[in-house]
């Protein structure tokens, strides 16, 4: 196990060296003089001057990166142009919110996709089969800032039961913030809970017509339980760890649902940032946001061999 | 018996695309999704002959009415009409779809053909770029991209595409490890092939049901970024109608006129099926396990 861990732990490390340098790269795509694309509407020379000397533009490319990411390694992500707060200050405010909406999503996910799934099959080429299969389909091609868009339409402007923006903290008033947050979340984790949906139905029939199930049925177990205790408990391995995978994924989906909810997450830190051309925000966000991922990706994957003890050894 | 026998020496005969295209047209919902698409690509190009008024001239005298036999959509909040505005945004849709997912096709492909037949070094670096980019979740890159590049249809289908690239790369990889090590590529070796020529003539038509699969369902996923970056004003931009900024600007006027956002959002959830569903069908009908 810990040879495992090592070697993973190893490998993140080129993974993340590129993650670096693709995103440091995103600014190299700036047309033209890229002080003055950075500076905005602001065209004071004392001003260019000092970005020019803050990202150190008047040196070579590979001295700029070095600068980069030593600040970044000592938690500096440079400063937003707009707000002239601390990157990492800033990321560091808006990510409870953008987790708690995150985490809720993955919960509704969870609680639709995996009980769709396990009912599906286990009604195979039935009627309800069928209408499982259909509604995985639509999940996953519905936008979900479209589902928003209609949802509130449906909750907040024609039956007027929750409200249509807005976010308040959980710790702040716990009711008003599951009002606030759980259409969103819903949202969030709609195309989730069809890919769960998906996977669950599929990992479940495989498991079912197993050697093991087929014994537990042989034994005269009742339906219930070997579905219950013996398919499922085993299908449900991998599907819980993609369950950790996706959360990187929700974090991505969650830039559209905070904009059209109005929720000040990390999504529509992202997007304000992209409006007022504060480049530092927005490498800033995507580099927490694939470092989250790759971390994540590393937690599923210890997670795995940690449920499956023919991996274990 | 002799029917049946016929039959199977028939089928045996029968070349790879015409026993997919027999696979494909017996699965309805494929066959419904490809309609639906060829239905949507013949309205993309000859919209100026299906719409009654230019998507972008703005009827003072006519702001947000609902749908009428005049307006079968209804209009928007500068009186243009939505009809017209759907029906000429389903070329943006469909252009950025397919655009950016040839992007990602041209790159991928054979950056991924690289890997995979090129040294362990070559793939080594190959793949720690691939899984740096798969690490950035997909919208925040494509977002942080088109945000450098600057806002614009075309700049929205390249972040798109290079964002999409590492998906081809990894899945062509992975097919050309499996398909390298058979009997036929080994004897195109053997009778002295230069590498790029057996990748090109005996591995590339190989893995392409695979590619053929996932560029479908990738095209689904690209129309829904290229949607999502428009309505986050970083794709088409106004007055050129697309359905993701039909659906920015629909959204501030909800309470007064709800058609606005109806349409242009069911029109991509159409196309996004659509293209879901012929990407299941040609699945199953590529796989070569399927009898």
């Amino acid at each position: 196990m810990l040879l495992f861990l090592g070697k993973r732990l190893l490998q993140l490390i080129p993974t993340l060296f590129f993650v670096s340098v693709i995103i440091f790269g995103l600014q190299q795509l700036l047309p033209g003089d890229p002080a003055l694309a950075m500076a905005g509407e602001e065209r004071d020379p004392e001003v260019l001057e000092q970005i020019r000397k803050q990202y150190r533009l008047d040196q070579p490319l590979y001295v700029q990166y070095l600068y980069w990411v030593g600040g970044v390694l000592s938690g500096n992500l440079g400063e937003s142009m707009r707000l002239k707060e601390p990157v990492l200050t800033l990321i560091l405010q808006k990510f409870p919110v953008t987790l708690q909406l995150a985490l809720m999503a993955i919960v509704i996910s969870l609680t639709i996709g995996i009980t769709a799934g396990v009912i599906s099959a286990v009604k195979k080429d039935t009627p309800i089969d069928y209408a499982v299969n259909v509604i995985a389909l639509w999940g996953i091609s519905t936008p979900n800032f479209w589902l928003g868009i209609m949802l509130i339409f449906l909750f907040a402007v024609h039956l007027g039961w929750l409200p249509a923006s807005g976010y308040v903290g959980l710790f702040e008033d716990p009711w008003l913030s599951l009002q606030t947050t759980i259409l969103p979340a819903f949202v969030l984790g709609n195309s989730f809970a069809a890919v769960l949906m998906r996977h669950t139905r599929s990992a479940m029939l495989q498991a079912m017509s197993s050697d093991y199930v087929r014994t537990a049925r042989a034994k005269g177990l009742a339906e219930r339980v070997v579905v219950l205790k013996h398919a499922m408990r085993n299908a449900l391995t991998p599907v819980v760890t993609l369950g950790a995978l996706e959360l990187g994924t929700l974090l991505s989906g969650a830039v559209l649902t905070e904009q059209v909810f109005s929720i000040p997450g990390f999504g529509k830190l992202i997007v304000d940032s992209v409006f007022n051309r504060d480049y530092a925000v927005v490498q800033g966000v995507t580099l927490v946001t694939a470092t989250t991922y790759i971390l994540l990706n590393l937690l599923a994957d210890i997670a795995y061999v940690l449920i499956n003890p023919r991996l274990r050894s | 018996m002799a029917v049946s026998q016929a039959l199977a020496v028939e089928l045996h005969h029968e070349s790879p695309g015409a026993r997919a295209r027999r696979r494909l047209l017996k699965r309805k919902s494929a066959v419904l999704g490809l309609v639906v698409i060829v239905l949507f690509v013949l309205i993309a190009v000859f919209a100026p002959l299906i719409t009654p008024y230019d998507p972008t001239q703005q009827i003072w005298t006519s702001i947000r009415r609902p749908p009428s036999p005049q307006h079968w959509f209804g209009t928007d909040e500068s009186g243009r009409d939505l009809f017209s505005r759907v029906i000429f945004g389903a070329r943006a849709s469909l252009l950025a779809g397919v655009v950016s997912i040839s992007i990602a096709l041209g790159l991928g492909v054979p950056i991924g053909l690289l890997a995979g037949y090129g040294g362990k070094w070559i793939d080594a670096v190959i793949g720690r770029i691939t899984d740096a980019m798969l690490a950035c979740p997909f919208l925040i890159l494509a977002i942080a991209l088109a945000a450098f590049l600057g806002p614009s249809l075309q700049n929205a289908m390249i972040a798109i595409g290079l964002t999409a690239a590492p998906i081809f790369v990894r899945l062509t990889r992975g097919q050309v490890m499996a398909v390298k090590v058979e009997d036929y590529v080994e004897a195109a070796r053997a009778v002295g092939n230069p590498p790029v020529r057996i990748a090109v003539k005996h591995i590339l038509p190989n893995i392409m049901p695979a590619l053929i699969v996932q560029a479908t369902i990738s095209i689904a996923t690209a129309i829904i970024a290229e949607a999502s970056l428009s309505f986050l004003g970083l794709g088409q931009q106004p007055p050129a109608p697309s359905w993701g900024s039909m659906l920015n600007t629909a959204q501030r006027f909800l309470t007064n006129a709800p058609w606005m956002a109806i349409w242009p959002g069911l029109a991509i959830f159409l196309v996004v099926l659509s293209f879901n569903i012929l990407g299941d069908g040609l699945r199953d009908a590529l796989d070569p396990k399927e009898r």
